[in-house]
């Protein structure tokens, strides 16, 4: 147990480093040289000595990457060539929004999902089940950019309840908790829960009804346990699946929300993402796709752990 | 000459565990067998699970490769010059328990069977028209089967199908794994038949591992009894049968459910399960489960003793000098 | 070839038992497809989809990029224009069934490549296992640790807008996931006692892959693929709507939906019509694959 965990943490280091390397290696992706892919076509001198020296441009690659590593690993993800401010205060600002985003999508997503899939697994075969699928493949098949649009259409310009874009009033990013700032997040995090919904669905479809079909269940009902039990035998046999599910459809909402902040405007990592690609800043689309891409490795391995701790087959 | 010859045949798998993958432990899957099986004859292999049966049976193949041994086919080693890995599983084919994974889902009974004489260049219609004389000869209409699918059949019509696979490539030695566990003993006993028939037919010699000691007694010559990857006793059917000398034989064998209320034994059955091949015990591996075990099992590992004509048992109460206080004489002089 | 007709006649007036030939696996899975309905009213649909995408000139009423000034931004049937205009006067239906064209290429495309390519290195990961395959498995596991969206676009972003490179972009996307059910596949065929045989007769690992892993592993891999192309679908269209694939004024879904998103005020129905055409296909999509799953999962 002690074991696979620590080994599931330090897996962290040797993946971590492969992801610092792609992040690292998009600079080379860039048509040109890398250091004119950093650069805007208007940089001045000094701005060019500047970057030369942050990214050690003289040096072997090698050593530009561990240099590189090394300083990401303290906090310093460069500076946005955009905006001229560190890219980690940048990312700062943005990652609590887009958290507050996926956590409310994933909400109203997982609990949708849930019983979905549960009323689907218990009734398969049925009309219910029918209906319930196909919600479920449709929350999976709409381009939710689009789905986006639509909601804007309908609950913005066409029924004037809700706000289309932005994060508060004004185009201000000074949240607080109260409607006036909490109704600019319905649109965006409904329509971003329509994707985990889909998944945790199936998901939990399937494996309720995998698990009613086992005989183990047979068993139970067999001694004469009651459906409540019986459906605490289901809930805890599925527990360590569905908690997989949802901790990766966290994940890849938290890096996946860039089409839909871009429609929002919302202002997260996924808008920032956006205005690095546009305005080809590199050290910011480095440092953000970085930034979540960490985020989301450690998110996998507190996954695996939390699922070794409820299911201890899974740890050898 | 013996047709093939197994000279201290060793296979440790490693299990690694732990936060850098070390090996920490070693399953002893088959540790220090040597016997010979003669042309023409069929050479029983008995045993509970896990005993090294079926890693004998593949180490024999060369489906996975031995640590220590020797392996002389036809009085040629394996792998030398003299007898090309191709070559060898041209001479020896074998057949596995179960008989729907032993077929690929995606080929034709003909084609499976075909298969592997195409493999040793044998054109595709001479080949197909082996497939179709060997499912005649195994007990299945050609006609009928050649264009089936592998999950159209029973269980036993597969295995026939495996049998004339094996046999397409015309070997000399057959290991048959298990091969009638898993049918009907109704099918079984017609399998059987069929196996005695085509040995007989194409000359074969058979190594039968079974777990069933019926089935063993029915189908073969010489019987072998191995114990977590040793050798306990091996003798002439009847001798092993009739005159077990080994402890452990005799437990297994009192063990063999009998309709006859006369023919029942009072030799204490096996209890528990065998020890744990990654650990075994020290010594003699079945001192744990015997009851005659004494310090001298502990010290030392019993080695083959010649205690018949061509009957051999690993117990230190076969052996004179081992020290143990109950030696029991030897009858007949070696 | 020709003994069944023949012999099925004779087998009514001779004694010996007709040749018995069975559907293949692939033909019984066809057959049960066809007698699922909902999959075959997709695939119908995604055929349309395809034709559409190829005969787009004949089909096509108008001229997909002559704009006009003037009729801007036309509502869903108005005269001439069945399905309103754009933000340039283009003809919509025009535009729509000419955009078949260019989304269903980097909707496809990407998959295909991932197809051959990850299943050759899953194929290799499993079938050789060991080194080679703890080498390709851990490299695709960097690539997990990225949610697919995220590494579509960073890659985009990087090389930049383009129709090629969207394409490579999400490739690489696909690569990882493909990879991984192929070796898993693999690894589970080649442990059954069927390679074991063919390896017992002297077969070599080519033949073994050729004959015995491919033909098993190809149809689950293939279905999964299938699966993905909604996915990509989706992608391919977003990376167009955030200007990282296609670039105006091609005709694509995508970057369609992106132009109008100004449209949305004014004439917000003609906006979401492109999202109607992706939505569609991808629906399509996911629901043929699961229609093939199920053809697939053939129990005895």
């Amino acid at each position: 147990m002690f074991t696979y965990i620590l080994k599931r943490i330090l897996y962290v280091i040797p993946i971590g480093l492969a992801v610092s390397l792609v992040c690292f290696s998009l600079v080379f992706l860039a048509p040109g040289d890398p250091l004119s892919a950093i650069l805007p076509p208007d940089a001045t001198t000094e701005l060019i000595e500047r970057l030369k020296a942050d990214y050690g441009f003289d040096k072997p690659l090698p050593v530009q990457f561990g240099k590189w590593v090394l300083r990401a690993a303290q906090g310093d993800l460069g500076t946005s060539i955009a905006t001229g401010r560190p890219v980690n205060s940048e990312i700062a600002k943005a990652i609590s929004n887009t958290f507050m985003l996926a956590m409310f999508a994933c909400g109203i997503g997982f609990s949708f999902g849930l019983v979905f899939g549960f009323v689907a697994g218990y009734v398969r075969n049925t009309w219910l089940d029918k209906v319930v699928t196909g919600i479920a493949v449709t929350g999976v098949s709409l381009p939710h950019y689009w789905l986006g649009m639509v909601m804007v259409i309908i609950f913005a310009v066409l029924l004037d309840w809700l706000p289309a874009m932005g994060a508060g009033a004004g185009g201000s990013d000074a949240w607080a908790w109260d409607w006036e700032h909490v109704r600019f997040l319905v649109l965006p995090a409904v329509t971003l829960s329509f994707i985990p919904m889909g998944i945790v669905t199936r998901t939990t479809r399937a494996v309720v009804a995998e698990i009613l079909n086992q005989e183990f269940v047979q068993a139970l009902r067999a001694k004469g346990m009651d459906s409540l039990g019986v459906f605490k035998h289901v809930v805890k046999n599925a527990a360590p699946t569905l908690l997989a599910v949802m901790g990766i459809q966290l994940g890849y909402l938290l890096g996946g929300s860039i089409l839909v902040e871009t429609v929002f405007s919302w202002p997260g990592t996924g808008f920032l993402l956006n205005t690095a690609i546009f305005q080809r800043d590199l050290p910011l689309l480095q440092g953000t796709i970085l930034f979540l891409a960490m985020f989301f490795v450690v998110l996998n391995v507190l996954v695996d752990i939390l699922q070794s701790i409820f299911d201890p087959r899974i740890r050898r | 000459m013996s047709l093939l010859d197994v000279q201290g045949l060793v296979k440790h798998f490693p299990i690694k565990s732990g936060l850098l993958n070390r090996q920490t432990a070693t399953v002893r899957a088959v540790d220090g067998v040597s016997f010979a099986i003669a042309a023409g004859e069929t050479l029983g292999v008995v045993g509970e699970s896990g005993c090294g049966k079926s890693t004998t049976a593949r180490l024999i193949m060369h489906l996975i490769e031995h640590d220590a041994g020797n392996i002389a086919f036809d009085g040629k080693t394996v792998g030398s010059q003299h007898m090309q890995l191709k070559e060898l599983r041209r001479q020896m084919q074998m057949v596995f328990q179960d008989s729907y994974a032993s077929l690929n889902p995606r080929l034709t009974i003909e084609e499976s069977i075909a298969f592997g004489p195409q493999v040793h260049g044998l054109g595709r219609t001479e080949a197909r028209a082996r497939a179709r004389d060997l499912l005649a000869r195994v007990g299945l209409n050609p006609a009928q089967f050649i264009r089936r699918y592998p999950h159209e059949l029973s269980g036993g019509q597969r295995q026939r199908v495996n049998i004339a696979r094996a046999l397409a490539l015309e070997p000399k030695l057959v290991i048959l794994d298990e091969s009638v566990s898993a049918l009907d003993k109704s099918v079984q006993a017609q399998v059987l038949n069929l196996l005695a028939d085509l040995k007989q037919e194409f000359k074969l010699t058979y190594m039968f591992i079974s777990h069933d000691l019926n089935v063993v007694q029915y189908i073969s010559d010489r019987v072998m009894v191995m114990y977590l990857g040793r050798i306990a006793e091996i003798g002439p059917v009847g001798e092993i049968y009739s005159n077990p000398r080994h402890p452990y034989t005799r437990a297994l064998l009192s063990a063999m459910p009998s309709v006859d209320p006369d023919d029942r034994t009072e030799a204490p059955p096996l209890t528990g399960d065998p020890p744990n091949p990654i650990n075994p015990p020290s010594g003699c591996r079945f001192r744990t489960r015997c009851e005659h075990a004494e310090a001298v099992c502990k010290q030392k590992e019993p080695v083959l003793n010649m205690i018949g004509t061509g009957h051999s048992a690993a117990c230190h109460m076969m052996n004179a000098g081992s020290g143990h206080s109950k030696i029991i004489p030897i009858a007949v002089a070696a | 070839m020709s003994a069944p007709l023949a012999s099925a006649a004779a087998a009514v007036f001779t004694e010996p038992p007709p040749v018995v030939v069975s559907r293949g696996y692939w033909a019984t899975v066809f057959a049960r497809v066809l007698r699922d309905k909902v999959t075959v009213f997709c695939a119908l649909v995604l055929i349309c989809m395809l034709l559409m995408a190829i005969f787009a000139p004949w089909i096509a009423p108008k001229d997909p990029t002559a704009t006009s000034m003037l009729k801007r931004l036309a509502l869903i049937g108005s005269e001439g224009y069945l399905l309103g205009t754009d933000e340039l006067g283009r003809d919509m239906l025009s535009r729509l069934i000419y955009g078949a064209r260019l989304s269903l290429f980097i909707g496809i495309v990407p998959v295909i490549n991932a197809f051959l390519i990850g299943t050759l290195l899953g194929v290799l990961a499993g079938f050789l296992g060991g080194r080679v395959n703890t080498v390709i498995m851990r490299t695709i596991d960097v690539f997990f640790a990225f949610p697919s969206v995220l590494l579509a676009i960073a890659i985009s972003g990087a090389l930049g807008a383009g129709i090629f490179n969207s394409i490579v972009s999400l490739t690489i996307v696909f690569i990882p996931p493909i990879t991984r059910v192929a070796e898993s596949v693999t690894t589970q065929v080649r442990g059954l006692d069927f390679v074991e045989a063919a390896r017992a007769s002297g077969a070599n690992a080519l033949t073994i892959i050729r004959v015995h892993i491919l033909g098993n592993v190809l149809g689950p891999v293939f279905i999964y693929a299938t699966s993905l192309m909604s996915v990509c679908m989706i992608l391919a269209s977003g990376l167009s709507f955030l200007g990282l694939g296609t670039k105006p004024p091609a005709a694509e879904w995508g970057l369609m939906l992106n132009t109008l998103r100004t449209a949305i005020y004014t004439n917000p129905w003609v906006a979401a019509l492109p999202g109607v055409m992706i939505f569609t296909t991808s629906i399509c999509f996911n629901m043929m694959s699961d229609g093939l799953r199920q053809a697939m999962d053939i129990k005895e």
